[in-house]
């Protein structure tokens, strides 16, 4: 079963890939949060699947059960789903602002760090 | 008795860079006589080294070192021997003057106190140089010259020439300093040993061994840099931008005379092969004659003197590859011999531009009633440079002309570059001492004067010294010549130099044609310098402006290859980004031959697959959208299969977290990205929609294979087997996702709220900063509107 989210992976991985390469900041947004979460199942998947049985300690007992799922890959990725939020949100926000000072959402447009007309280096001593 | 001389040796080198540090302060204090406290440190520094003299005499060294890095066997150890001890001599001896010298020449300068700084750690550097046993010391102290004369180079800053000459010099030497870096670290592999006295102690072995010739170019290349042989020498006579004193200094004894010192010390060690000897002294040779014929082309005085002194380096540096006992005895003596008259002459043409305002010679005449004192110092300076007897020159030059006397036709050769090197040279020496004194008084910038005690003292001490050498030719034998020769040689050395004049020697004749070519050149002297300008003119192209060629050239390069790098269109980093992505994903798996083998068809539920499916539709329709509303629907339907898949493969925390994130992007997305007037339709034409899609493909695809290949390997699962075994009994949770995350990695959660809190404050910080522009903008308008009320 690994198998078949090897290539969903794939696909949310191409997917994000072909967004991000947009022009535009919306498009690319859409891709930032698409590669959130292809990243994220990857990291589940190589910690193996395991059908339905999730890694809690049943009342009474010491152990899980057997042939629960790895809470490991789990742990990191509940974080990894916050931060990606946080920065996907923030994102959000500069493309936003982005658009509304320079009114373009176009990256061809934004050379406002990366001027055209770069000053030249000095040939002097 | 050793401890004390460990703790001298020490204290040596050390004691210059306490000077400059607490230089400027005594320049406040001192005032005009600043220069001389000062030249207490060099002057105690010289009495020390005299004192050496009995102690190493007898062919022994005296060591001092403390470790620096041990864990790589580097210690910052020094030792005397009898090489070190004439250039530590020389070093603090005329340091000594030329610390007197700048005392009265740069008084009144804004910043003479750090002048005295300045040239105070070179002096430091240049004695940690002779000294250093350790190869890594050695090199520390060797860049520590570059920079601290690139510091005296550049002393007057605010002139562009002075920043030119003082960045040419620091590039070539610094430079020329890696590759002898390079150098010393394979002779350290080769040999064994770091330390000089241990490379000594087993030298013999290193020129069989297959790295001698890379280690031999790469250490000569060092020293032709710092010696400023052809065809690194240009930056020489460009440093006499500096003040007079330094020139001087760097062009007597410190400096320049580094990288003779460096041949000399690794003589034992490299010399001896037929490479040694041809490439020292070719290149020694055509330096030779290039400073000499450049030198006799100058007017200025200090351009003169500053193109002889590459003449006399050349002359050094073939006499070292020469090798025999009287090429050595006759390189020390013309090394002493350079480092007195060289000093007095530059502080010469420093006194005679200090009273006349003008170094140019053809501007300069009739100077003798004015600056008498100057006068007799200079003819002294030249007897000893011209090589007359009785003077140090006359002993050096008839020891070096010995050494080619002996027979063979390359000998010969050589003979004869020396003789027209040495006559050229003696031109320059005659030129200066008798043109700017005798004939027709000439109309100067200042009204010509006499210097003062500070600035004649030096080059009086100098040039008499240089000139009554020869009449203590037991004392130079046995203190200098002996020991150093040892030194250079590496077994005890019989040096019997004395005056004489014996008409049946063919090194007498030699000098003799020496003064005779000298005499006629001198006699012919415009004459001479106009041809060798047209000659110059007619070539066109010098060292100089290849440098300037080579370092624009650089910056150009640089340039470009930011502009193509850094072009400023986001797309193409991304593209580029992706391909060397998949590029390092699948070059590696294709190239170890280690593609997975092809699965078998997953069994999977009808529900599995049905979140899969719906998953990749989602997808499919944020690609496909037509319009913002669907593409942001589309991307809630991925990510809820994403908690779904989630949900079905054990996960349920994640499921339900994936669900609320997703919730609240696809709300947010669609409050803020409604709020636009944005282009609705994807911008790309098909071919680009081609090549993005291929390259996402590959990339996409390189991961999925990756992790294939990953999936076919066992994983390590004793992290969670702990966390599974400990979550309950230890740390008391049952949710063992919930235990690793606010128990085990507590700390990595409140990292993480951090960042979602910095992000939350910095979206506040962007809308906010908006809404107050907007509010003050609207503010001033309200503002105007009531001013135009008034």
């Amino acid at each position: 079963m690994e198998v078949a989210l090897a290539g969903l992976i794939g696909l949310f991985l191409s997917a994000a890939a072909y967004l991000m390469l947009s022009k535009a900041i919306i498009r690319m947004l859409l891709g930032v949060a698409i590669l959130g979460n292809g990243v994220n199942l990857l990291i589940f998947t190589v910690g193996r699947l395991t059908p339905e049985v999730p890694p809690i300690v049943p009342a009474g007992e010491t152990l899980p059960l057997a042939g629960s799922a790895n809470p490991l890959p789990q742990a990191l990725i509940l974080t990894a789903i916050v931060i990606g939020f946080a920065l996907l949100s923030f994102l959000l926000v500069l493309g936003y602002r982005a658009y509304q000072e320079l009114d373009a959402d176009n990256t061809d447009t934004m050379r406002i760090a990366e001027p055209e007309a770069a000053p030249r280096p000095p040939l002097s001593y | 008795m050793t401890a004390n001389l460990e703790i001298v040796v020490a204290l040596i080198a050390l004691a210059p860079f306490l000077a400059a540090l607490i230089a400027p302060s005594i320049k406040v204090f001192a005032g005009g006589f600043a220069g001389w406290v000062l030249a207490i440190v060099p002057a105690a520094i010289f009495a020390t080294f005299l004192g050496f003299i009995p102690a190493i005499s007898d062919f022994s060294v005296i060591r001092v070192g403390l470790n620096w890095i041990p864990a790589y066997g580097i210690s910052f150890s020094f030792f005397v021997d009898g090489l070190s001890l004439v250039f530590g001599a020389m070093i603090s001896g005329i340091g000594t003057f030329i610390v007197i010298y700048s005392g009265a020449y740069l008084a009144g300068h804004p910043h003479q106190g750090r002048f005295f700084s300045y040239i105070l750690m070179f002096m430091g550097s240049m004695l940690g140089l002779v000294l250093a046993d350790n190869v890594f010391t050695l090199f520390v102290f060797w860049e520590l010259t570059s920079i601290t004369s690139f510091l005296l180079i550049g002393f007057d800053h605010s002139r562009q020439a002075a920043r030119r000459a003082a960045i040419q010099a620091l590039i070539v030497t610094g430079g020329g300093g890696l590759a002898l870096l390079a150098g010393l670290i394979t002779l350290t592999l080769i040999t064994g040993h770091n330390s000089l006295t241990g490379m000594l102690a087993t030298a013999g072995g290193v020129q069989e061994n297959p790295l001698y010739l890379v280690v031999l170019l790469l250490v000569v290349v060092g020293a032709f840099a710092k010696s400023a042989q052809v065809p690194l020498h240009f930056w020489l006579p460009n440093a006499m931008e500096a003040p007079t004193p330094v020139s001087a200094y760097l062009h007597s004894a410190t400096m320049v005379k580094a990288g003779v010192y460096l041949l000399a010390r690794m003589n034992p060690v490299l010399g001896g092969t037929d490479a040694w000897f041809w490439i020292l002294t070719l290149f020694g040779g055509a330096t030779l004659l290039l400073g000499g014929l450049m030198a006799v082309r100058q007017t200025d005085l200090k351009q003169m003197l500053a193109y002889t002194t590459l003449g006399s380096l050349g002359l050094l540096v073939l006499l070292i590859g020469f090798g025999t006992k009287e090429a050595i005895l006759g390189a020390i003596l013309y090394l002493c011999a350079h480092s007195l008259f060289k000093g007095a002459l530059f502080m010469v043409a420093g006194t005679i531009d200090h009273g006349t305002g003008t170094r140019d010679i053809t501007a300069l005449g009739g100077l003798r009633e004015n600056l008498p004192v100057t006068f007799i110092t200079a003819i002294l300076a030249a007897i000893s440079m011209a090589g007359f007897p009785i003077a140090m020159g006359f002993l050096a030059k008839e020891e070096m002309y010995l050494a080619l006397t002996q027979g063979s036709w390359p000998d010969l050769a050589f003979l004869a570059v020396l003789i027209i090197g040495n006559a050229l040279m003696m031109v320059v020496g005659l030129l200066i001492a008798f043109k700017p004194f005798l004939g027709p008084t000439v109309p100067t910038p200042h009204s010509p004067h006499e210097g003062t005690p500070s600035l004649l003292v030096g080059s009086i001490v100098l040039a008499v010294l240089g000139v009554c050498a020869g009449l203590a030719t037991d004392w130079i034998n046995t203190a200098v010549l002996n020991p150093t020769g040892g030194s250079i040689y590496n077994r005890a050395v019989n040096a019997q130099i004395h005056l004489a004049f014996d008409l049946g020697n063919p090194a007498v004749w030699a000098s003799v044609a020496t003064w005779i070519l000298g005499g006629l050149l001198f006699w012919k002297a415009d004459a001479v310098r106009n041809r060798l300008r047209r000659a110059g003119e007619a070539i066109g192209w010098t060292f100089d402006a290849g440098f300037d060629a080579l370092m624009f050239g650089l910056i150009r390069f640089a340039d470009r290859i930011t502009r193509l790098l850094h072009h400023g269109r986001l797309e193409w980093y991304l593209l580029l980004m992706f391909v060397c992505l998949a590029g390092i994903i699948y070059v590696p798996l294709l190239v170890v031959d280690s593609l997975p083998a092809l699965p078998a068809w997953p069994e999977l539920t009808f529900y599995e697959w049905g979140a899969i499916l719906i998953a990749a539709l989602g997808l499919l329709a944020v690609l496909t959208a037509k319009t913002r509303l669907t593409a942001i629907v589309a991307l809630g339907i991925q990510g809820f299969s994403v908690a779904v898949i989630f949900m079905l493969f054990g996960a349920p925390d994640l499921s339900f977290t994936q669900f609320m994130v997703e919730t609240l992007t696809v709300i947010i997305l669609a409050l803020v990205m409604t709020r636009l007037h944005l282009d609705d339709v994807d911008h790309r034409d098909l071919e680009t929609a081609v090549r993005d899609g291929a390259v996402a493909l590959a990339f996409g695809s390189g991961i999925a294979v990756l992790l294939l290949v990953v999936l076919q390997t066992d994983l390590d699962l004793t992290l969670t087997e702990f966390f599974r075994q400990t979550s309950t009994p230890i740390a008391h949770g049952r949710n063992i996702v919930n235990v690793i995350l606010v128990d085990y990695r507590a700390i990595d959660t409140l990292g993480e709220i951090s960042v979602v809190m910095a992000a939350g404050l910095a979206i506040l910080a962007l809308i906010k900063l908006r809404a107050d522009a907007k509010g003050k903008r609207r503010g001033r308008r309200r503002g105007a509107i009531k001013g135009s009320l008034q």
